[in-house]
């Protein structure tokens, strides 16, 4: 299946989904008026890949910012991914959070406790 | 008396402003208010903590005047009409935003936002949670999330009052100290 690539902009994070070697990672910011629309694809290529899964799965969310409306979607993108684990693959959560921000490390801990996936927090330098 | 945005917007235009607008919402705008206060806020040199609390809390009611004002404002047939203040007093930072509603929905925000003031930290946490994983989005998204996203964040109460307009339309301000 094709990788998804896609650079950032202002308001939407950039996006590399690799089916290849099993990596999937948003980064940037995420604050469109519609993410609906934005997230909708990413969703429906993790449909695809859970059904021929690498065997392990490495997810690095690394958001500076995100807004309400694409909190759900991105809640929507774990829910798939519970499905790659569920379908047989090791899925593996790196949370990426700058220094500093306990917002942002609050944010993956809500994301952490609804979610049964392994996450690992990770604090960056800003 | 009757409300004048006009009259409005000058009493709120004081101190140090950051961030000032009133008019019509687009996306467009809403990105360029948006550069102006990261800008700005990066000037001001307030820890980075704090901007981000700022940007965030923006965001949201700058997306929130985008997704729920009244589009058929008396003022500006069929645009979204509202204005936004960022100002800084002293140390701290007030957001305002106001925008026209119909004034059969000031029973609802006003419990809205009673409900919100009244929790706590972790009580907002577990609200937010909530919502977020049980309620469906609508396709403006949000689904209320954004008014308890910046309480939650600022740890602040929200202070709101509603003008009377005409029979059917109120001019809604909301604002938030964040510090």
């Amino acid at each position: 299946m094709e990788s998804i690539v896609r650079e950032g902009t202002q308001k939407t994070p950039s996006i590399e989904f690799d089916a290849k070697v099993g990596k999937i990672e948003i980064k940037g910011r995420s604050i469109p008026e519609n993410s609906i629309e934005f997230y909708n694809p990413l969703i429906a290529w993790l449909e695809e890949y859970s059904g021929n899964a690498k065997p392990t799965t490495e997810v690095n969310i690394q958001l500076e910012y995100f807004n309400t409306s694409s909190s759900k979607c991105i809640l929507d993108v774990f829910k798939k991914l519970e499905v790659v684990a569920k379908a047989g693959s090791d899925v593996k959560v790196n949370w990426f959070y700058e220094e500093d921000d306990e917002d942002m490390l609050e944010a993956g801990e809500d994301y952490q406790s609804i979610i049964k996936l392994p996450f690992k927090m990770i604090e960056i330098e800003e | 008396m009757k409300f004048v945005i006009d009259d409005w917007y000058t009493r709120h235009r004081k101190d140090e402003i950051i961030v000032e607008y009133k008019g019509e919402f687009t996306p467009k705008l809403i990105s360029n208010l948006l550069d102006v206060a990261e800008s700005k806020l990066d000037e001001v040199a307030t820890p980075s903590k704090i901007r981000k609390k700022i940007y965030n809390s923006l965001v949201e009611g700058l997306q929130n005047l985008f997704h729920h004002s009244c589009k058929e404002d008396i003022d500006k047939q069929g645009a979204i009409f509202g204005a936004i203040l960022l100002i800084k007093i002293g140390e701290s930072f007030k957001l305002i935003l106001g925008n026209y509603t119909k004034s059969n929905n000031e029973r609802f925000l006003i419990d809205r936002i009673e409900q919100i003031n009244s929790l706590s930290k972790d009580e907002l946490k577990q609200l937010y949670k909530m919502i977020l994983n049980n309620k469906e989005f609508s396709e403006k998204g949000g689904g209320g999330l954004g008014m308890i996203d910046i309480a939650r964040k600022t740890g602040s109460k929200y202070e709101y009052n509603f003008y009377p307009v005409e029979e059917s339309y109120m001019f809604f301000e909301l604002m938030i100290n964040i510090n």
